[in-house]
């Protein structure tokens, strides 16, 4: 191993941290800029006619977008704590490293969602420019009837 | 709208429909508000280049949402996209074109469901994959 920051306990003390849960209401507006934003012509995202007469009955999210924002107070509340913390242990600059999302059910317009983020883990692993570190976080999703919609998981790379 | 595609049409290494995207800045300022996600380094060019990067760069959560767009594509109505796992691995730029593809790599029944698991990958004009990725979807059947 090269010399380089190391975890601190400061750190190490977050893993397993929650957030406070985000309340998201999923709006037909929110749902609408997100496919013009991505610039997906899909009338299931889109078009009220077309999804009342589909299976969904309603607007339905396009995958990986679970309501606005999609960066939240609640989860990034959490994982500015991590960032600070990793700052102060030498690993300042930050970048998305990635996102998994598993769907257990469509997420329709007027859907009132809650989610709560978990640290999962926080490694640290030597790349091409030095060390870095990955942060995983965890949010599960769970809509006004109670069911589990969705399991994300997200990976914050600071170097 | 593409037509229906039915899990008997999939064979296991066929690619999908590839999907083009002609990332501008506009469509990097117009993610960040449908997202929230207002870090600098995707509109502002001197906050970006004062944190070490030639330029802006494309979000990786939007190069996500671009493949999750060529799942929903494919699946069609009739099928849901189940899982998506994308690594954010090499920078894009507004101004190239990216391309969005994928290939399957296996299909099987499970529980009832009709399962097609893929092989996703963003690539740009170099054709490199900086973002790879896999997906799980389910596909209606015609038996």
């Amino acid at each position: 191993m090269t010399q380089g920051p190391a975890l601190t306990d400061e750190v190490r003390a977050m893993i397993g941290a929650t957030s406070e849960p985000d309340i998201l209401e999923v709006e037909r507006g929110a749902i609408r800029r997100y496919a013009d934003a991505i610039e997906d012509p899909n009338p299931l995202f889109r078009d009220v006619e077309h999804a009342r007469n589909s299976r969904y009955g309603e607007i339905i999210c396009p995958p990986g977008f679970f309501g606005w924002p999609v960066k939240r107070s609640g989860r990034m509340g959490l994982t500015a704590k991590v960032r600070e913390a990793l700052a102060k242990a030498g690993y300042p600059r930050l970048l998305d490293g990635g996102v998994e999302y598993e769907c257990f059910l469509p997420i329709r317009a007027g859907d009132t969602l809650t989610a709560y983020s978990k640290i999962a883990d926080i490694t640290e692993r030597e790349g091409k420019t030095g060390k870095m570190t990955f942060t995983i976080t965890e949010t599960t999703y769970v809509n006004q009837n109670g069911d589990l919609v969705v399991k994300a998981r997200g990976t914050m790379i600071c170097r | 709208m593409a037509k229906q595609v039915y899990y008997e049409d999939v064979e296991e290494g066929m690619e999908i429909p590839s999907l083009a995207k002609d990332v501008t800045t506009q469509q990097l300022v117009k993610w960040a508000g449908a997202s929230g996600d207002y870090y600098q380094i995707h509109y502002d060019k001197d906050f970006a280049q004062a944190t070490g990067l030639p330029g802006v760069i494309v979000h990786g959560r939007l190069k996500s949402s671009f493949l999750g767009q060529l799942l929903s594509d494919w699946v069609g109505e009739e099928g849901m996209v189940k899982k998506v796992s994308v690594q954010h691995r090499g920078m894009d730029f507004p101004g190239e074109q990216m391309t969005c593809k994928g290939k399957v790599t296996k299909k099987h029944v499970q529980d009832g469901e009709h399962i097609v698991e893929l092989e996703i990958w963003t690539e740009n004009p170099r054709g490199e994959r900086t973002a790879p990725g896999s997906a799980v979807v389910a596909l209606p059947s015609r038996g």
